[in-house]
Order: structure tokens, then C-alpha cells, then sequence
């Protein structure tokens, strides 16, 4: 009986223990994205380059002795799931920080939540303006859409010479919308004529009867701000109703699925991105080198590269931060400064946007060629 | 003018694949006088089906008409076989139960087959391979005519001639009629109407499969939650031509599929699918059977 009774003090006594060393030696960080759906490439390259920062630094010892604990919640894409997982996050999970959403309409979503319970959330990607609009608590590590929308006009403009566009967007969605409108404007300010601005419905895959319309008009250049599935095919039935204007879009084409999707319809298209990997920074070659060594060779797009610097900065913000508490880690998020990150130097201004530049690339396969770089 | 004419192409081919999925439905109605709401779900996995049927068989490395043809049949089987269970397990066991029981049951199996696919599958959309090589076989006034267009125009009259020479013209498709106009009586004749039931969902299953293939030929992108919306188009489709009706279905198929593509071409696309639910409205309202269904009393 006694031995019974001593044993069981023991196993009280270390459940106590672990429980409580369990909650003391980590720093729980929160990561919402879509690991699965639509456009699960983009929560998956992220993640991966979430993982891969606080691997890295855990590897290093940690933040202030701590290991820091990744909560990956997969909201597959969906609108209504994002508050369900943000939420859990942050009311059982006890995260200090938030990383996500890739897709600015899921971060308008997220980022009230956050905000509420006070809880910092940087963005690795979303570019939608009004995400960081939301509340102080919120930040994003990428430029916005008008800067994008304002790079793919310019470069259209200057580089393709083009004097008549045609746009093809997404209807009602955040991204979309924010970067079309802004290229229309700049487009037109700098003399171009919009032949034609139509638009597809979400879940679309038959763009035939828009595409005919567009091919009246006649455009050289198409701009088509939606993500890289709906690209990858819009390429492809351009194609084949010879569709000859060149097409334009901004990051959400970056994946690894674009050309897959696109076949060679794709190829020769132009889109403006967060980094490039032909750049000689010594920064992005070490990255791209480890990126590869642990994810067998793929070469990571720009959202995992975004991932890595979010991921980097709030990581920063910590060990800057005199105690693991949230509302210091956003004070110390605020001061980022002159941030070495893969995607450049990363800068928070007073509206808690990152200033910085975009690239051009071109699509030749799984490749990304450099074309040219464009500052705010 | 020619414009006009590729507007046109595009609808007919639109048309003619919501044409084969509503004959699932009115055909299922015709016989049980249920909707079939699963039906949509067929159609889905069909287009898994033929996915994996051309990814383990390696065909998209050949191209042309003999890959098309495996893919087709293996997938009509395929399809054919989850009728078949979808109506032996979740449909003949309530076929006493009132109407809105199996109703409410086949809306549960439609759900229960999305998310088991998203399970199975994966929710990301896949790329469907390349079954017809695409190629301009001919030019009329100027707008050229596909090789998928003429397929898929092909493979669905192909389909419902062989599906009107079954029903009007074969043994099998006396039974099904005469189940259809009433099935206590059709049973005392010596019909057997569970196996006319089968049959029909044999057949209605099979043309989802059809309509799934030629989906992933002309748009090439396939995700477990395609079957929705293009489910509930087929339904207008059914209703609009008269439910019950398998000329009613074609018909109702081609006028929607053609009107969508001239609302997008003429208004915007976001008058597309409420140009799909007002036509229905419309019908209900004017013709409450559809253009080709007939007006049956309830007798008490």
C-alpha cells in the first residue's frame, strides 16, 4: 500500500513537474495558413519557411534560454475556418505572436480577431492595404498592392511598351481588386488605354467566353491579378483561342503548381515578386542553400522566403522584448529596422507596412528569370 | 458575326455537359420521383476516377482517341459501381420511407462523398492529363473549331442517341417506362423494379462519368467540391426542360449552357449564376412541369 502511495506521488509530482516546465521553457508562436484547398501552395511554401526560421534558431539555443514552439492551424483556404482557427489559437493554444495569412481576404479576416485580444500578427504576404489598417497589433513584412499594381503598370509601360491593356480580375476578392484598380490608374496616368476590364467569378474554370471578349479589344498586354491556379488555366484557353497579348499578373502566380497548371501558355509571362532567385545577396544564396538541402531540392518561391523573414522578425522582436509578453513584442516589432531579410531590407514604417522593392520575373518553367528590379 | 459563332461553340459545349448531368437527374426522377442530390457527387469522383485511371496507365503520355476510350469505359464502370452502392445502400432501404427521408438522405450522401474525397484526394485542385490532343480541325466564318469541342460535342450526342435508342427502343427501356408511369403496377406485370431502379442508376451514373471526363478535357482543373455548383445547374437544366423528361434535359442543358456564355459576353459574369436561378423562377412560374413535362394530377 505504501509503495503504491509513493509511486503515485512520484508520477503526481512529475506530472506537475512537466506540465509546468512545459508551459515555462517555450514561446508558443501561432501560424494560421491554407495547407490544403485552392491555393494550398501557398500556406505550404510558408510554413515551410516558418519552420525552417525557428528550427534554425532553436538549433541556436532559442530566445532567452526558450524554445520557441511552432502552433501550425491549417484553415484550408476558407474563409469561415480562419476565424475558427484564429480564434483557437489564441484563446486555447495561449500563442504570443501570429504569423499569417498569405491571402489578403483571410487576413482581413484573422486580423480583427487579433487585434481584439491583442495579440501581434505579422503578415508574411498578404498585400491588400487595409490588412495592416485593422489595428495596431498588425504588420506585414511584403510592399502593398498599389506598389504592385503601380510595378507591373510601369513595367508594361516602359519595358513591354504597351499603350493598350486589358484586365481580367477576380471578383470580390480583396487582392484582386486592390491590385487592378491600382493598375488601371497608374496605367492610364502614364498614357496607356484600358481596352477592356472584365472580370471571373471565384471557383470559375470555363474563361472562354471573357477571353473572346478580350481578344476583340485586341490588348497587348493582359493583366490578370488572381492567384496561380486561375492563371495557369486562363493562360492555357488564351492559348488556345490564340490569344497572342502578353500576360501580366503580381505574386499570387508564384507557385510551383503555375506552370503545371499552365503548361507552356504559361511560359513568357511576367508577374512581380518579393525576391528572385538569381539574386547574388549573400543572404538569399545562403537561404536558397539551406532551403534546398531540407526540402530535397525545391527551390523556394517567394512565400517561403516571406515566411522565413516573418518568422525572422517576430523572432527578433522577442529577444529585443524584455519579457515574452505580447504587447512588448509588438512594441519591439514596430522598431524593426534595416531587417537583413531574403527578401531585402526589410523596414517597418508608421502604418506598419514593409518598405522595400519589387522584382519583375519572367516564368520559364519552374524557373523564375530576373528581369528587373523596381523601388517605391 | 464570328465572335458570335465562338460565343456559340462554347455555350453548345457548356450546354451539352450540363445536358448529360441533368439526365442523371431526370432520369433518377422519372423513376423514383426523388431528386437525386448525390448525383453531383458522382460526377465528381468520376473526374477522380478518370484522373487516377490516366495517371496509373500512364495515357496522357499518348494522347488520342484509344485513351480516351479506356478512360471513358473504366470510368463509366467506376461510376456505374458507386451508383449502384449509393442506391443499394443509402436509397432501397427507405424506399417505403416517406419522400422527404430519402430526400434528406441523399443530401447527406452528397456531403459524406465531398468531404470523403477531400479526405482521399486531397482539397488542392489537380491538373487533369491531356486525353485529346488540342488541334484547329476546321474553320467556320473565320472561328475556329476545336478538337475538344467536337469531342465533347460528339461523345454527348453519341451518348443520348444511345440512351434514347435504350429507353424507346430495347426491353429494358419498356420496363423503365412503364416503372416510371407507375411502378405497383409495372411490378404486378412482373417487372422487376428493383432491377429496372439499378439499371437507371447504372445508366444515369455513367453519363455523370461522361460529362466529368469532358469537363477535364476542356478545363483541365478537378477539385472535390467541382460537383456543386455544375450539380445545381443540371437540376435548373432538368426542371427547366421538365423534370422526367430526357428530351426536356438536353434541351433544358443547351439553352442554359448557351445563355450563361451569352450573359458573360453581353452583361458580366456576375449575372451568370442568377441568370441560371432566374430562368428556373421563371419556368416554375409560367410552366410549372417544364417545357416537355406533363402536367400529372395527384390522384387521392
Amino acid at each position: 500500500m505504501k509503495k503504491f502511495m509513493i509511486i503515485n506521488l512520484i508520477m503526481a509530482a512529475t506530472f506537475i513537474f512537466s506540465s509546468c516546465t512545459k508551459k515555462e521553457d517555450v514561446i508558443l508562436i501561432g501560424e494560421y495558413g491554407s495547407l490544403t484547398g485552392d491555393d494550398a501552395t501557398f500556406g505550404i511554401s510558408t510554413n515551410k519557411g516558418i519552420k525552417m526560421a525557428f528550427d534554425e534558431i532553436n538549433a541556436k539555443g532559442g530566445i532567452k534560454g526558450k524554445k520557441i514552439k511552432l502552433v501550425t492551424e491549417d484553415n484550408q483556404g476558407k474563409n469561415e475556418e480562419t476565424a475558427k482557427v484564429v480564434n483557437r489559437l489564441i484563446t486555447q493554444e495561449k500563442i504570443v505572436a501570429l504569423i499569417g495569412e498569405v491571402a489578403s481576404s483571410r487576413s482581413l479576416i484573422a486580423a480583427p480577431i487579433a487585434q481584439k485580444h491583442g495579440i501581434p500578427m505579422v503578415s508574411p504576404s498578404s498585400t491588400n492595404p487595409e490588412v495592416t489598417q485593422k489595428g495596431d497589433n498588425i504588420f506585414r513584412v511584403c510592399f502593398i498592392d498599389p506598389f504592385q499594381g503601380l510595378v507591373m503598370a510601369k513595367f508594361a509601360i516602359e519595358n513591354l511598351k504597351a499603350k493598350k491593356a486589358a484586365i481580367f480580375r477576380k471578383n470580390g476578392d480583396a487582392y484582386s481588386e486592390g491590385l487592378a484598380n491600382v493598375f488601371v490608374a497608374e496605367f492610364k496616368k502614364m498614357g496607356g488605354e484600358i481596352v477592356k476590364d472584365i472580370q471571373y467569378q471565384p471557383k470559375d474554370i470555363d474563361f472562354n467566353a471573357q477571353l473572346a471578349e478580350i481578344k476583340a479589344k485586341k490588348p497587348e498586354v493582359i493583366f490578370i491579378p488572381g492567384y496561380y491556379s486561375d492563371a495557369g488555366n486562363i493562360a492555357k484557353q488564351a492559348k488556345k483561342i490564340d490569344l497572342k497579348a502578353i500576360l501580366l499578373g503580381g505574386d499570387g502566380w508564384d507557385s510551383p503548381k503555375l506552370h503545371e497548371i499552365g503548361g507552356d501558355a504559361i511560359n513568357g509571362q511576367y508577374f512581380s515578386n518579393h525576391y528572385t532567385t538569381e539574386s547574388t545577396d549573400p543572404v538569399v544564396v545562403e537561404f536558397i542553400k539551406k532551403f534546398k538541402a531540407r526540402y530535397n531540392d525545391e527551390v523556394p518561391d517567394g512565400l517561403a522566403a516571406l515566411g522565413y523573414d516573418a518568422a525572422k522578425i517576430v523572432a527578433e522582436a522577442i529577444e529585443r522584448a524584455a519579457e515574452v509578453k505580447p504587447n512588448l513584442i509588438r512594441d519591439e516589432i514596430a522598431k524593426t529596422k534595416d531587417f537583413a531579410g531574403v527578401t531585402g531590407k526589410i523596414s517597418m514604417n508608421a502604418e506598419r507596412n514593409a518598405v522595400k522593392s519589387a522584382v519583375v520575373v519572367q516564368v520559364d518553367g519552374e524557373k523564375r528569370k530576373y528581369v528587373t528590379t523596381i523601388s517605391p | 458575326m464570328e465572335e458570335l459563332l465562338q460565343h456559340l461553340i462554347n455555350g453548345l459545349s457548356l450546354g451539352s455537359i450540363y445536358a448529360l448531368i441533368a439526365l442523371g437527374y431526370t432520369m433518377v426522377y422519372g423513376i423514383l420521383q426523388m431528386i437525386n442530390f448525390a448525383h453531383s457527387e458522382v460526377y465528381m469522383m468520376g473526374a477522380f476516377f478518370a484522373y487516377y485511371t490516366a495517371k496509373y496507365l500512364n495515357l496522357s503520355s499518348s494522347p488520342g482517341f484509344g485513351s480516351l476510350a479506356i478512360v471513358l469505359v473504366v470510368t463509366m464502370v467506376l461510376c456505374s459501381l458507386l451508383g449502384l452502392a449509393i442506391e443499394k445502400f443509402a436509397y432501397r432501404p427507405l424506399r417505403k420511407a416517406p419522400k422527404l427521408n430519402v430526400l434528406i438522405t441523399a443530401i447527406g450522401v452528397s456531403l459524406f462523398l465531398q468531404y470523403f474525397a477531400q479526405l482521399v484526394f486531397g482539397a488542392d485542385p489537380k491538373v487533369f492529363p491531356t486525353l485529346i490532343e488540342e488541334q484547329t480541325l476546321f474553320t467556320i466564318a473565320g472561328a475556329p473549331i476545336k478538337s475538344f469541342d467536337v469531342t465533347i460535342l460528339v461523345v454527348s450526342l453519341v451518348s443520348m442517341g444511345v440512351l434514347h435508342f435504350l429507353v424507346y427502343h430495347t426491353k429494358l427501356g419498356k420496363a423503365m417506362r412503364a416503372v416510371s408511369h407507375n411502378a405497383s403496377v409495372a411490378s404486378i406485370l412482373g417487372i422487376n423494379v428493383s432491377r429496372v431502379i439499378a439499371y437507371t442508376f447504372i445508366i444515369g451514373s455513367s453519363l455523370a462519368g461522361i460529362g466529368a471526363i469532358l469537363v477535364g478535357i476542356k478545363y483541365q482543373k478537378i477539385e472535390p467540391m467541382m460537383g456543386t455548383m455544375i450539380g445545381l445547374k443540371a437540376f435548373v437544366a432538368a426542371v427547366l426542360g421538365g423534370i422526367g423528361s430526357i428530351a426536356g434535359a438536353v434541351t433544358g442543358g443547351l439553352i442554359l449552357g448557351i445563355s450563361e456564355i451569352l450573359v458573360v459576353v453581353y452583361g458580366s459574369s456576375q449575372y451568370r449564376d442568377a441568370l441560371a436561378f432566374l430562368i428556373l423562377i421563371f419556368i416554375l412560374l409560367v410552366k410549372p412541369a417544364g417545357m416537355f413535362g406533363k402536367n400529372r394530377i395527384e390522384k387521392v
